[in-house]
């Protein structure tokens, strides 16, 4: 087999596949974070795209904005890793929402304390955690998470470990982007939650996915 | 940035003579890797993703491999009027970004882009001068053709000239 990559192997209807698993996943994360802080959270339908190497970091800002980005290698039978990826600003509603405390100003952007990184990590673990035990649900597939990892730097520093993985079979990586939006309630701020997921499956792996789902 | 700046993107490489400029934004597990030959002031940039591109199936954008993308970025280089035994290198990136106990030869990509491109440097008998490379965070470089100076920013850690 001569070059082959991935973005010329998948269909419309693949992408339609990974579109209802995103779905249902980030349900599961929304439903997850909204438990964790008790208050309503709503969800568009995600967009699921493939994105040029060039233009991934266009996503989130442009290559130099600085995002959060929490990543979970995942084994078992699938091998890959989940991350899931959100502007400093939704960090920051976040954390807020959580501790309860504004943040001094003085402050360089970027920079979070020891209990704001942990809630982040918590966040961000609990709803790939659900996004992907939603996914198992559905594929009957068995994910083993790791424990998360957090990083915080240029979006397309960040965004490197995904494109890379997924350098190894296309030129493009998937996207599914997903907005979950905390409602204002009465005396409570408004927190924005939105961000983004990325599912990066080894080859082998995402062709298993597609086939537990009956799709060839 | 200078109005006479190019950028060079993810997988992605280019060769420009003096007064020009070349900058790459937010190097993570990539390398930056610039040559620069100072007497005919012709630099040249390469952000490569993976080391090998004989490892690869799909390999047909020579930029993303730090093997085919050396030989692209001398070539054109050359073009440009520089000579390889005038070619000088400094390179940056290869970073950890998640701080995983990598043992998995797929999280550890940042270190395998260097030792690659430094195998490969040493093969063409290019001087390597200043290697910013490794760690845990992203930087952004910049690479004057004039007179190959190296500018390296990484976020919450200012600048550095090599």
């Amino acid at each position: 087999m001569g070059s082959f990559s991935a973005d010329k192997i998948f269909n419309d209807s693949h992408l339609d596949v990974m579109k209802e698993l995103g779905s249902m996943g980030t349900a599961h994360a929304a439903t997850a974070l909204a438990k964790l802080i008790n208050r309503k959270v709503t969800m568009p339908v995600p967009n699921v795209s493939w994105i040029e190497f060039s233009n991934v970091a266009d996503f989130m800002g442009g290559p130099e904005s600085i995002i959060v980005g929490i990543l979970v290698s995942v084994t078992g039978q699938i091998q890959g890793m989940m991350m899931f990826l959100m502007p400093m600003e939704s960090a920051r509603s976040l954390t807020k929402a959580f501790l309860g405390k504004e943040r001094d100003t003085q402050e360089e952007d970027y920079a979070f304390d020891d209990m704001e990184r942990s809630v982040i990590e918590e966040v961000g673990n609990i709803m790939i955690s659900s996004y992907l035990s939603s996914m198992a649900g559905l594929t009957n597939i068995n994910f083993k998470p790791s424990v998360p990892f957090v990083s915080i730097d240029m979006a397309q520093a960040i965004l490197s470990v995904p494109a890379i993985e997924f350098g190894k079979m296309a030129d493009r990586v998937l996207f599914l982007e997903s907005q979950i939006q905390v409602q204002a309630e009465e005396g409570k701020a408004d927190v924005d939650c939105s961000g983004c997921f990325i599912l990066v499956p080894n080859l082998h792996s995402f062709f298993r996915i597609l086939r537990a789902l009956g799709v060839e | 940035m200078l109005a006479n700046m190019i950028i060079v993107g993810m997988a992605d490489l280019k060769a420009v003579k003096a007064p020009g400029a070349l900058t790459t934004l937010g190097l993570g597990s990539c390398v930056g890797i610039a040559l620069y030959d100072a007497k005919a002031q012709v630099a040249g940039l390469a952000h490569c993703m993976l080391p090998d591109s004989k490892q690869i199936q799909n390999n047909s954008n020579v930029a993303k491999f730090v093997d085919t993308a050396m030989i692209k970025l001398i070539a054109d280089m050359e073009k440009l009027g520089a000579k390889r035994m005038n070619m000088k290198a400094k390179i940056a990136g290869g970073a950890q970004m998640f701080a995983f106990n990598a043992t998995n030869d797929n999280l550890r990509i940042g270190d395998r882009n260097i030792e690659a491109t430094i195998k490969l440097l040493k093969q063409y008998n290019i001087p390597l001068m200043a290697k910013e490379c490794g760690e845990n965070y992203g930087r952004t470089v910049e690479l004057f053709a004039d007179d190959g100076r190296f500018v390296i920013k990484s976020v919450g850690r200012g600048v550095k000239t090599v």
